[in-house]
């Protein structure tokens, strides 16, 4: 599959995440989260970031309750609940948020 | 009680080592496919073998011995040779394979 | 050390262990097995992971895969303690065969919540005959 943003292409697999973690970029991510009706507010770039930084150093994009527990400790209790979390990324705080920060699919999301 | 199996040669890999430092004393050793080659009474991991034999029962697949042209009667002393209907029945017995590739 | 203390109840978590024989740039092995215990773990199971033969190599300190053109896959074995993985295995026979000693292993912790979050160590050096108690008291196996 292939998304195409801004009369460039870019190769995704078949749920829609970036086959090339390089091809990703700020407004790449904008425009994902367009096609899914969802505005990425701060609220949304603290977690896309997050998750970015977080696979910087460990290569792995982490499952939901990993997330969760993480974005508590960096970002405080109330933003580390899944309630939040869901607000923000209505499909899934991993999987959605995943997607927009170009990584692939979580492990441990089947 | 495991069931471990070992399929490799000892001569090329350490399946068999490890399977014997690794099973608990009064578990089942079953030697399949490349793993039979152990057991030959002149080679040079019989020693190894009819140690650790001392706390295991170790078994061996004919079908695997006669593809290699292995006579039962040239093995280590103490190896149970079964089929395939054996082994079947030695795995419901244990709790639980454990393979060793 | 009594099953009486630490089994589950009928039916829900299990005793997972993943035990891990080959060194980690040479195949796919290695890769696998740690992503496949990463799924097992967000599952909320008792996940452990064994290291054994060369498997041992896994754990080095210091793996820079960059000039090789490998994914340093290794780099997720320091989140192993956020999966909640409480215990991983270092067969103490392998390690010394290999001439490594415990200051070769990276050093991975978790967060003890019964604890008060107290950050320990995760790795344990484990003798043959302990690791081999271990391995017959667990209710699934996987070998990577």
């Amino acid at each position: 599959m292939a998304l195409e943003i801004n009369g460039a292409t870019y190769e995704t697999d078949e749920e829609g995440y970036l086959a090339n973690l390089s091809d990703w970029s700020a407004e790449l991510a904008e425009a994902m989260a367009a096609q899914d009706g969802c505005e990425m507010s701060e609220n949304h770039w603290e977690v896309v970031n997050f998750l970015r930084e977080y696979y910087d150093e460990y290569q792995i994009a982490p499952a939901v309750r990993v997330l969760t527990k993480a974005i508590g400790k960096r970002l405080g209790k109330d933003k580390g609940n899944s309630k939040y979390l869901y607000e923000l990324f209505p499909y899934g705080p991993a999987k959605q948020a995943c997607k927009y920060a170009g990584l692939p699919k979580p492990t441990g999301c089947v | 009680m495991l069931l471990h199996t070992v399929n490799k040669s000892p001569f090329e890999k350490n399946s068999l080592d490890t399977c014997l430092r690794l099973s608990a004393p009064g578990s089942c050793i079953l030697l399949i496919e490349d793993g039979v080659y152990a057991a030959l009474a002149g080679g040079a991991f019989a020693a190894q073998l009819q140690d650790g034999m001392r706390a295991r029962k170790l078994y061996a697949i004919d079908a695997d011995l006669q593809a290699r042209g292995l006579d039962p009667a040239g093995l280590i002393d103490g190896v149970e040779v079964i089929d395939y209907r054996g082994f079947v029945e030695l795995a419901t017995r244990c709790d639980q394979v454990q393979s060793w590739f | 050390m009594t099953d009486e203390a630490t089994a589950a109840p009928p039916g829900a978590v299990k005793k997972f262990m993943y035990i891990n024989r080959r060194a980690p740039h040479g195949g796919n092995y290695a890769q696998e097995g740690l992503e496949v215990a990463l799924i097992g773990a967000a599952f909320d199971q008792e996940v452990s992971l064994a290291f054994i033969d060369d498997g041992v190599f896994q754990l080095k300190t210091g793996q820079d895969t960059a000039a090789a053109g490998l994914k340093n896959f290794t780099a997720a074995f320091a989140a192993l303690g956020d999966y909640e993985v409480k215990r991983i295995y270092v067969e103490a026979e392998s390690l010394a065969r290999r001439g490594l000693t415990a200051d070769d292993l990276m050093p991975l912790m978790y967060e003890d919540e019964d604890d008060d979050y107290a950050e320990k160590p995760l790795i344990e050096i484990i003798g043959k005959d302990a690791l081999a108690d271990l391995i017959e008291r667990q209710d699934v196996l996987l070998n990577f």
